[in-house]
């Protein structure tokens, strides 16, 4: 497969901080639409890894490639990936001085420019989709964790996203708002928008995953199919990890 | 196992309300506290009466100078008699309905950006405003007869140099800011310096420098104007303030904020404009104002350099040997007008941090 057919494809990228080697000659290629769960310790750099991929970190060695756009130190280049890349955060960063619908307003104005009035329509139907619709008028402090983390995904989706990115999404969740948060992620799942997900939510990965990727000490360690991955690991270190995860 | 009902929610006691309850709580608790609540009173006691005596009920409001009493009250007269200069300095006063007119618009300009809808507008009327201002108090245009700044004082001139001072400083203090945190090393310590230098200086020599040695590098034939010196060298000061502020205001904004604005693929200074500095203002409106009431205080300073603002009519006034003697009265006007401008600031501020209080 060449390499303009994958929507992400990352060739040993490398990255240190200071004396810190992070990211080890990491490689990875993901096809259009494919669905792709990353987990591993915490330190093993898979945060990182899908940070390089909108620029939130640079990397010093190697290369990456998002839907055929080579990633490079150009402010240009990193807002034209930026403006395809949706990424949500573990603690939603919504913006508390703006009102729901103004917090999905400000990409599509901004960047897309947009007509209000139109983009206005897109964010109340994303808001819709999430189920939060009656909340727009609310600020990000009125509302509850998984209600805001709800939102956070429908302001990334109002840039119409090629690649959504999710660093862990659930970890800042009280328990009982963990589902409906998964629930709106397994939905866009099905719609075959392509998703990397940093997250030890195994339920969700079993689900929707086409592929698990673990990480550790800032490489790849194996990779694999979900149910290959979970009941038939290869690696000592994954089955440990698998074997801490779930254990309880 | 066991379970158990719901239980529904009762009103609390009624035994822990009323005055006589809030007396004894927080006045008379202990032998200590009540003996510093008797203590109180009794300063109150040993103030008040005769400060009211004093200032209201021995006061002396009209008459001449002559037929003054010489003992007791206040003799507000004088106030009275010099009212106008201490408000309009030396403008004359044929002229003095252009800057009422100027306080009058400034009140306009307030309750109808509140009342206007359209950004675009009000972002019309700020930017007219100044000028407008500028026209009127100086004149040189549209017929209106020109008034040198040699003759703006008192009042007037006070809030002048404290609106001019806060308004310009606090775009350039904001730029400051965010280019001490610039990745660029010759702009970083540009800005550090610059603000490091001038908050190491008292204003009393900025002013100074700004009288004396502005015009020593200007002197071919550019005669720049007494005011002006002073309103740069006050904006300047007051800008290296506003930008520490700033830079902790910025400095308590979580990384996730500017993660998300790149994220979303906003520019440095869109993200800046729309998500960060709205956010950073918002947590610093306190100090910011507190740091624009200091500037209103320090501007009686420009007395140094020749200008004539209230607190200089005031002592001027107390040399007119057709009034001697009046500086008690003089200077409690003075002292009451300072409060309540910063009082009223400090009032306003308040009511603006209630409005943008998006937490509950």
């Amino acid at each position: 497969m060449s390499e303009q057919e994958f929507m992400i494809s990352m060739k040993d990228v490398n990255k240190w901080y200071g004396d810190f080697h992070v990211l080890k000659d990491v490689n990875l290629n993901i096809k259009k639409g494919e669905k792709v769960v990353i987990c591993g310790p915490s330190g093993s750099g898979k945060s990182t890894t899908i940070r390089c991929l909108n620029h939130l970190e640079k990397f010093q060695e190697g290369s990456i490639n998002i839907n055929g756009t080579e990633l490079i130190e150009d402010v240009k280049v990193v807002r034209h990936i930026r403006s395809q890349v949706g990424m949500v955060f573990q603690h939603f960063n919504l913006f508390p001085h703006l009102s729901v619908l103004e917090n999905l307003l400000i990409a599509p104005t901004w960047v897309h420019k947009k007509p209000r009035k139109e983009a206005i329509e897109t964010a109340m139907y994303f808001l819709e989709r999430v189920k939060i619709a009656d909340q727009a008028h609310k600020y990000p402090n009125q509302l509850s964790g998984g209600q805001q983390q709800r939102v956070a995904i429908a302001r990334c989706l109002c840039i119409n996203p090629e690649i959504m990115l999710f660093d862990e999404p659930t970890s800042a969740l009280d328990p009982e708002m963990v589902s409906e948060v998964l629930d709106v992620m397994v939905e866009l799942a099905d719609e075959g928008i392509t998703m990397i997900c940093v997250t030890h939510e195994m339920g969700f990965a079993k689900k929707v995953a086409d592929r698990v990727i673990f990480m550790d000490a800032g490489q790849v360690i194996e990779e694999n199919e979900p149910n290959e991955f979970f009941d038939n690991p290869q690696s000592d270190r994954l089955k440990l990890f698998l074997d801490q995860i779930l254990s309880h | 196992m066991a379970t158990y009902t719901m239980k529904e929610a009762k009103p609390a006691p009624s035994a822990n309300k009323g005055v006589v309850f809030w007396l004894r709580e927080n006045l008379f608790s202990d032998v200590k506290n009540s003996l510093l609540t008797l203590f109180g009173l009794y300063i109150l006691y040993a103030l008040i009466p005769p400060l009211l005596n004093w200032a209201i009920f021995d006061a002396t409001w009209s008459g001449t100078k002559a037929e003054l009493p010489s003992d007791g009250g206040a003799r507000w007269i004088f106030i009275v008699e010099k009212f106008d200069q201490f408000i309009y300095g030396f403008y004359p006063e044929s002229l003095h309905w252009r800057p009422n007119l100027v306080a009058f618009l400034s009140v306009a300009l307030l309750v109808s950006l509140k009342l206007l809808k359209n950004n675009k507008v009000k972002i019309g009327l700020i930017i007219a405003f100044p000028f407008v201002c500028f026209v009127l108090i100086s004149g040189g245009w549209f017929g209106l007869e020109v008034v040198e700044t040699e003759k703006w004082g008192g009042l007037m001139l006070t809030i002048l140099v404290a609106a001019v001072g806060i308004i310009a400083s606090f775009p350039i203090g904001i730029v400051l800011a965010l280019g001490r945190q610039s990745d660029m090393p010759v702009l970083r310590n540009l800005c550090i310096g610059f603000i490091e230098f001038v908050r190491g200086v008292p204003l009393i020599t900025i002013l100074f420098m700004a009288s004396v040695m502005l015009p020593l590098f200007f002197q071919d034939g550019i005669e720049f104007n007494k005011l002006l010196r002073a309103l740069i060298g006050i904006t300047l000061f007051q800008a290296a303030y506003i930008a520490e502020v700033v830079r902790g205001g910025l400095q308590a904004i979580p990384k996730g904020q500017y993660e998300a604005s790149e994220a979303l693929g906003l520019s440095y200074w869109q993200g800046m404009i729309l998500i960060i500095l709205p956010q950073v203002l918002k947590i610093s409106i306190p100090n910011l104002v507190g740091s624009f009431i200091s500037l209103f205080k320090d501007t009686t300073l420009v007395l140094i350099i020749g200008l004539f603002d209230i607190l200089a009519m005031v002592t001027l006034t107390n040399s007119d040997t057709n009034w001697l003697g009046f500086e008690t009265e003089g200077y409690v006007f003075v002292t009451l007008i300072y409060w309540v401008c910063c009082f009223s600031m400090s009032q306003y501020s308040k009511a603006i941090e209630r409005k943008f209080n998006t937490e509950h």
